[in-house]
Order: structure tokens, then C-alpha cells, then sequence
């Protein structure tokens, strides 16, 4: 069955915390970390972009387990902080990872979900025999204009996931999709900061948009909530999922493992897949996922995943740093620091 | 001049109405007054709708003939209908235009509206849209914004009359305790004193708690002449009185900044019109845009002392099951405030007190009562005192 080959997530050291970035714009930072749930965020680098962060996620992902680069017919980067508005970010991956020139490439941009719409992607490339193994990343160096609520939030990471069909360590059993227009968040050509609705972008967007697609998910499956042992909600902040799995009758055991944002931010398409990867960091086979993205604009990807021996036998999970690993390596930055590093102070050259 | 019964009411459920237009909220109000008072459209003569800013909130105007058009009425009985516009008192003169039409003898049937539709914009443009009921050169301009202007009343009404805190906030905690009873209200949740004590600071000394929502939502009443009213319903309501006052427009002209004086003007005209005197109200709706404006309503019309309310307010005398009643309906700050509306709501809620059909929330052996819509800091008001027939 199509599933997971191997996978690998990446996070950029640098850490800020929420009351240090409210202490600048003169606002309650206990209060707003409490609010949102999240008490810091990753932050990149000086040279680090959606490039670098995928590359590096796809390396650890090969440091688990070697995959032969001939066999990788496909690579899909899903972000909305491509570093090029023209030329894929998905060439460079294949290039650095040995997979080209026979493969076919292409970066995806559907907000907070592009991500798993390139795991669904190599799905069907997979299934349908056009290619042995997909490579899906989700990333971004999520943007956040000064002083509006996301940048409490905006962060930095991504994952990406080897789809196939042989010795898979994860089975997808299905997945499914609910979609719709609904303009929540926005960033217009040539825009530096994306917009959004306010309170809009959650009942009628966030909340609407998961919950149709994980009860489609329940009903074609035939399942319940309690038939899994794990969950992954798309996570802007520690509210929005804590509430969504709430509702659809998920409990906080569920979502722990995959829960990342309290210390790590909204990474945006790197949300889900860094979730998804925290949570087979600590899986054991018979294990069964539960997972439902959410991307503005707006569509919700929901994936049921069941972890096979293989996660055991057929890959080194310890080969490269795990997510918790990678939360807990961290330098922290004050605010003049993070604004360098996020290229808000312009240096002469 | 003839006197003038309501006998029918319609409201939406208050609230963030996202997957609800502008106007389709404006003809549900609409509609169920019609069928409340048993009356087809085309029975309608004239119609009045409240209506402070469809043209910064969802970019319409010419209100009055959208509502006549979507009410189906604008091709078929060519109905005149007319928006008034006072910001927050908009509803109020909707409704005071109606029951002026009819006193008249210029029209038998005639319906008032209030709508807004406030959350298809940001936060930032409602603030300034609502700003826009100050004095913009005097006032909007400089960034002054209507929690900072309210402050100023608190801050001055606080210093001079001594009101606590913890005095302030009881009104939110009464009005959520109403509002948790009424089926339309936007926040039907009680409260309690440190949720009101510890919510985010807005505009010293006002707290998030201390300040009515950004709501959507429509209301309508339809009034005719009374001795008319019977052939519609059981249960008219007769309207006592109707006035509306003005001030200046800007905050920092008034004689005294925690003193309504309209809300004198209007308030004592009103008693004067239906020859009543304050200890004859059993209930009052008054404009809580925030806290501290329900306190001054109570005072500026004159049912305590200035700077006694807040220690009433304290000691249960207005709450639901209190001496005087203020705000059943859960005010403003529970019911919602969708701007254009609130003034016509108001007027729902006293008649379905006076009818008794106010279930949960009922006031006790209510017979007659009062509403008071404020537009801006205090330029517009507008009081209506309402009794059973």
C-alpha cells in the first residue's frame, strides 16, 4: 500500500519569545502568550530560507533511511515563502539530494496546506505507477507584518515525507479533501506580508474547514475518534487545534505528541508535516494517525495513517535529530537580533 | 395628533453574521414583524430604516430603497421608504419617524428597521467608521476613538463622584446575567466580577469588558394608529412618548463631560409627553455602549441623584428582579450593539416585556416602560416610554 518511506524534519535554531515581542509594541506578553498558547517561536537564520530548510529536511529524511535517488520520479515543495516568485524551490532540493534530472518538480502554494496537497500529489503518482517514490516538503519562513497578531506566531520550518509503495514505515490509508473560496488570508503579487480576516479566519474558515474534512474522513473510513491513537491538527496557534480536536471528540492524549507549536510557532505548510514528523519520531507500529491540514483560502486535506513494523526494522529513526531534539537546540534572540536575522534592518552593501 | 400602538416585532439572533448579507438580515427582521403582526407586505405604507454606515461597513447606501426592493416592495406598491441616520441612534429615529408618520394621519401602517453589518471589515476600519459619529475635525482627526472618549467621561465621573472599579464592572455582570437569558443575544454566557477586573485594558480605566461588542444584526417594530391596532394583534403596546435631543457634537464642548444633557432633554420631554413620572417606569432599556453610560443614562433621566448610580448598580437595585430594571434584554454589552439597529431592538424588547412574553428574562408585573438611544458621546438621544392598553 502507498504510505511513508522515510521522513525528516527541519528547525532553524533561533528562538524569540512571545513577551519579548509584545514588550516592543507595548503589549500584555503573558497574557498574549497565554492567549495563543505559545510562549516562543523559531526564528531563521542570516542565510536560511524555504530552500535551505527543505534541503536539510529532506537530508535527515535520507539519513533515516537511504533511498536510491534514480527512484525519485517526483519532488513537490509546498510553501507560501518561496524564495523565488519564479523558479522552483523543488529544483534546488532535487539537485541537492542527487534526484535529477529524470523527475518531475514543482513548488505548490495553497497557504497553510500546501504541504500535504504534494503528499497527496506523489500519492497518486505512486499509486498510479508514473513514479517508484514522491518527495513531499511542507515550509515556510512564515511572514507576519510588524506589530500584527501573527507576528507573535510567524515561524520558521518544515518536513518533508518520501511517498511509495515498498517496506513503507506508514501506511495512508486514505485521505480526502473539503475546499472552498473563502478569503480568510490573503497575500496579494508583490505583497510582503500576508492579510486576513480577523476573527473570520476561524469559525467560518479554520473550524469549518477541518471539522468538514475529518468527519468525511471519520464517515468514508467508518471509524471514530477513539480508533486512533494519535492526531495532528493544523496549529497557528495552541488554541485553534486544542478546540477543533475537542470538538470533533479527539482528547489532548491524542494531539500531544504532534502538538509543536507551544515552542516552535506557526510554521504554516511546515505546520502539519513538522507535527506529522514529531509524531512518527515517537510511534510504534500498530499505531494509527490521525491527520487534517488546514490551508487559507480555503481547504482542509484530512490523511488516516497506520505505522507498519518497518518503522522498526527498515529505517534509523535515531539517524538524524528529532523534532523534540531539534524544539530543544535553541539560542534565544532578542527583538533587535530577530529583526535582523528577518531582514527588517536593511544593512548597506 | 393620534395616538400610536405597535403591534408587531422582529429580530435576528445577534451576533458575527458571516454566511448573512446586510440585507437579507435587514428583510428576516422585517418578515417576522409582518407575520407577528399578522400583516402581508403590500399592507405597509411606509417604511423607515436605521442605519448608521452601510456605506464604510459593506459599501451600500441608498438604503432606504435597497430594504423597499428586497422587501419586495419597491416594484409593487412603490412604497416610500427612507434611512435615518444618527450613528448609534439611527434605529431610535427610524422608530421615531415611524410613530411621528402615523401620529400624523399621513399613513396608517408603517414599519421601522434598524441594521448593521459591522464584521466585513477589520478591526482597525470599525473603530474609525464608529468614529465617525464624533466630531471628525475636533475630535477623530487627533485619533480619539470612542472607548478613549468614553474613558474621559469615566475617568471624570470616577474622580468627581467617587465610583469604584469594581462598581463599574457590576454592570457588565448584571447585563451578561440578562443577556444570558435572552434567545437573540450575542454573548448568552454570565460573568463574573474578576472576568470584567482582569480583561485586557482598552482605554484606561475601560477594560474589554467594559465595552459592547462589534455585532450584526436588524430589528423591526410596526406601528399604527391605536385604535387600529386590535385588528392586528391582542397585545398592542401603546407608545407614550417619543423625543430626541441634541448636543454638541464634540465631547469637549459640553457644559459638563459626564452629564448627558440630551439625555436630560429627551428624558424630560418624554415624562412631560406621556404625563408620567419616573417612579411610574418599571423597566428601562438604556445605551450601555459602555459601563460607564448606563450609570450616566440612569442619572441623566433622572431616576437617582448624579453619582449614586453605581452604588445601586452594586446593591441589585438594577437588576432584573431589582426595584428599577435596567436592561433586560442583556443591554449592549450581552445583546450586541449592531449600531444601526440597537435603537429599534430596544423597542422589541420593551414589547415583549409589556406583553409578558418575555420568557427567562421577564420583568415582574411590567406595565410600562422606557428605552433611551444615545448616538456618539451624547449628540443624539432618543427616549421612548411605551404601556400596556
Amino acid at each position: 500500500m502507498v504510505g511513508i518511506i522515510t521522513y525528516g524534519a527541519y528547525i532553524p535554531r533561533f528562538r524569540i519569545k512571545t513577551e519579548e515581542i509584545a514588550r516592543v509594541w507595548g503589549a500584555n506578553g503573558k497574557e498574549i502568550a497565554a492567549g495563543l498558547g505559545v510562549m516562543e517561536k523559531s526564528v531563521p537564520d542570516l542565510d536560511e530560507d524555504t530552500i535551505t530548510i527543505s534541503v536539510s529536511a529532506a537530508r535527515n529524511a535520507l539519513l533515516k533511511r537511504d533511498v536510491n535517488p534514480d527512484d525519485i520520479g517526483a519532488i513537490y515543495v509546498g510553501s507560501e515563502s518561496h524564495p523565488y516568485a519564479v523558479k522552483p524551490t523543488a529544483v534546488t532540493v532535487g539537485e541537492a539530494i542527487g534526484a535529477t534530472p529524470v523527475m518531475t518538480a514543482a513548488d505548490y502554494e495553497f497557504a497553510c496546506k500546501a504541504g500535504t496537497a504534494g503528499i497527496q500529489t506523489c500519492m497518486g503518482l505512486v499509486k498510479s505507477g508514473m513514479i517508484k517514490c514522491g518527495l513531499a516538503i511542507g515550509t515556510d519562513i512564515a511572514q507576519g507584518a510588524p506589530g500584527d497578531a501573527l507576528e507573535y506566531t510567524a515561524a520558521a520550518g518544515g518536513a518533508g515525507f518520501f511517498i511509495g509503495n515498498d517496506d513503507v514505515i506508514a501506511e495512508i490509508n486514505h485521505t480526502c479533501s473539503f475546499t472552498t473560496d473563502t478569503p480568510d488570508f490573503w497575500r496579494r503579487e508583490g505583497q510582503a506580508y500576508p492579510r486576513h480576516g480577523g476573527r473570520f479566519s476561524g469559525e467560518p474558515a479554520y473550524f469549518k474547514h477541518i471539522q468538514g474534512a475529518a468527519k468525511m474522513m471519520l464517515e468514508q473510513m467508518g471509524t471514530k475518534p477513539s480508533d486512533y491513537d494519535h492526531a495532528i491538527f493544523h496549529q497557528p496557534n495552541a488554541k485553534f487545534p486544542r478546540n477543533v480536536s475537542k470538538m470533533l471528540g479527539f482528547t489532548s492524549e491524542q494531539i500531544k505528541p504532534g502538538l509543536a507549536v507551544p515552542t516552535l510557532g506557526n510554521t504554516y505548510s511546515g505546520a502539519v508535516p513538522v507535527g506529522l514528523s514529531a509524531t512518527l519520531d515517537v510511534a510504534k507500529p500498530g499505531d494509527r494517525i490521525f491527520v487534517t491540514s488546514y490551508g487559507s483560502g480555503a481547504g482542509s486535506d484530512a490523511f488516516d495513517i497506520t505505522v507498519t513494523d518497518a518503522i522498526e526494522t527498515e529505517i534509523d529513526r535515531k539517524a538524524s535529530p528529532s523534532v523534540a531534539d531539534m524544539l530543544s537546540d535553541k539560542v534565544y534572540l532578542d527583538y533587535a537580533q530577530y529583526a535582523k536575522h528577518k531582514g527588517k534592518i536593511v544593512m548597506q552593501s | 395628533m393620534r395616538d400610536v400602538a405597535v403591534i408587531g416585532i422582529g429580530l435576528t439572533e445577534f451576533g458575527e453574521k458571516w454566511d448573512t448579507s446586510f440585507r437579507s438580515l435587514c428583510v428576516e427582521a422585517g418578515s417576522k414583524a409582518l407575520e407577528d403582526a399578522n400583516l402581508d407586505g403590500d399592507q405597509i405604507d411606509e417604511m423607515f430604516v436605521g442605519n448608521m454606515s452601510g456605506g464604510r461597513f459593506v459599501l451600500q447606501e441608498h438604503i432606504g430603497a435597497l430594504i423597499s426592493d428586497y422587501s419586495g416592495l419597491a416594484s409593487t406598491t412603490h412604497i416610500p421608504s427612507t434611512r435615518t441616520e444618527a450613528a448609534c441612534a439611527s434605529g431610535g429615529l427610524a422608530f421615531r419617524q415611524a410613530v411621528t408618520c402615523v401620529a400624523s394621519g399621513m399613513q396608517d401602517i408603517v414599519i421601522a428597521a434598524g441594521v448593521e453589518k459591522m464584521t466585513d471589515v477589520g478591526g482597525g476600519e470599525t473603530t474609525d467608521t464608529l468614529a465617525g459619529a464624533a466630531d471628525r475635525e475636533w475630535e477623530g482627526i487627533y485619533g480619539v476613538t470612542f472607548p478613549s472618549l468614553y474613558a474621559m467621561i469615566a475617568k471624570d465621573y470616577m474622580h468627581r463622584y467617587g465610583l469604584t472599579r469594581e462598581q463599574l464592572a457590576q454592570v457588565a455582570v448584571k447585563n451578561h446575567y440578562n443577556g444570558a437569558r435572552n434567545p437573540i443575544a450575542q454573548f448568552r454566557k454570565e460573568i463574573s466580577l474578576d472576568t470584567v477586573m482582569n480583561s485586557t485594558l482598552v482605554a484606561d480605566p475601560l477594560r474589554l469588558m467594559d465595552c459592547s461588542p462589534v455585532t450584526d444584526g436588524a430589528a423591526a417594530v410596526i406601528v399604527c394608529p391605536l385604535e387600529r391596532a386590535k385588528e392586528f394583534t391582542d397585545t398592542p403596546i401603546k407608545v407614550l412618548a417619543t423625543t430626541q435631543a441634541t448636543d454638541t457634537l464634540a465631547l469637549h464642548d459640553r457644559r459638563d463631560i459626564s452629564t448627558l444633557d440630551a439625555t436630560v432633554a429627551a428624558g424630560n420631554r418624554a415624562f412631560d409627553m406621556a404625563k408620567l413620572e419616573r417612579k411610574d417606569i418599571d423597566f428601562v432599556e438604556v445605551h450601555d455602549c459602555f459601563t460607564i453610560a448606563e450609570l450616566c443614562a440612569i442619572e441623566d433621566l433622572g431616576f437617582c441623584k448624579k453619582g449614586e448610580a453605581g452604588r445601586l448598580t452594586e446593591e441589585g437595585y438594577t437588576a432584573l428582579n431589582g426595584d428599577l430594571p435596567i436592561n433586560p434584554s442583556g443591554g449592549l454589552k450581552s445583546c450586541g450593539h449592531p449600531v444601526g439597529a440597537t435603537g429599534v431592538k430596544q423597542v422589541c424588547e420593551i414589547v415583549e416585556q409589556l406583553r409578558g412574553e418575555a420568557s427567562g428574562r421577564q420583568v415582574d408585573g411590567a406595565e410600562i416602560g422606557m428605552s433611551h438611544n444615545v448616538g456618539g458621546t451624547g449628540a443624539t438621544v432618543v427616549c421612548n416610554i411605551f404601556g400596556r392598553v
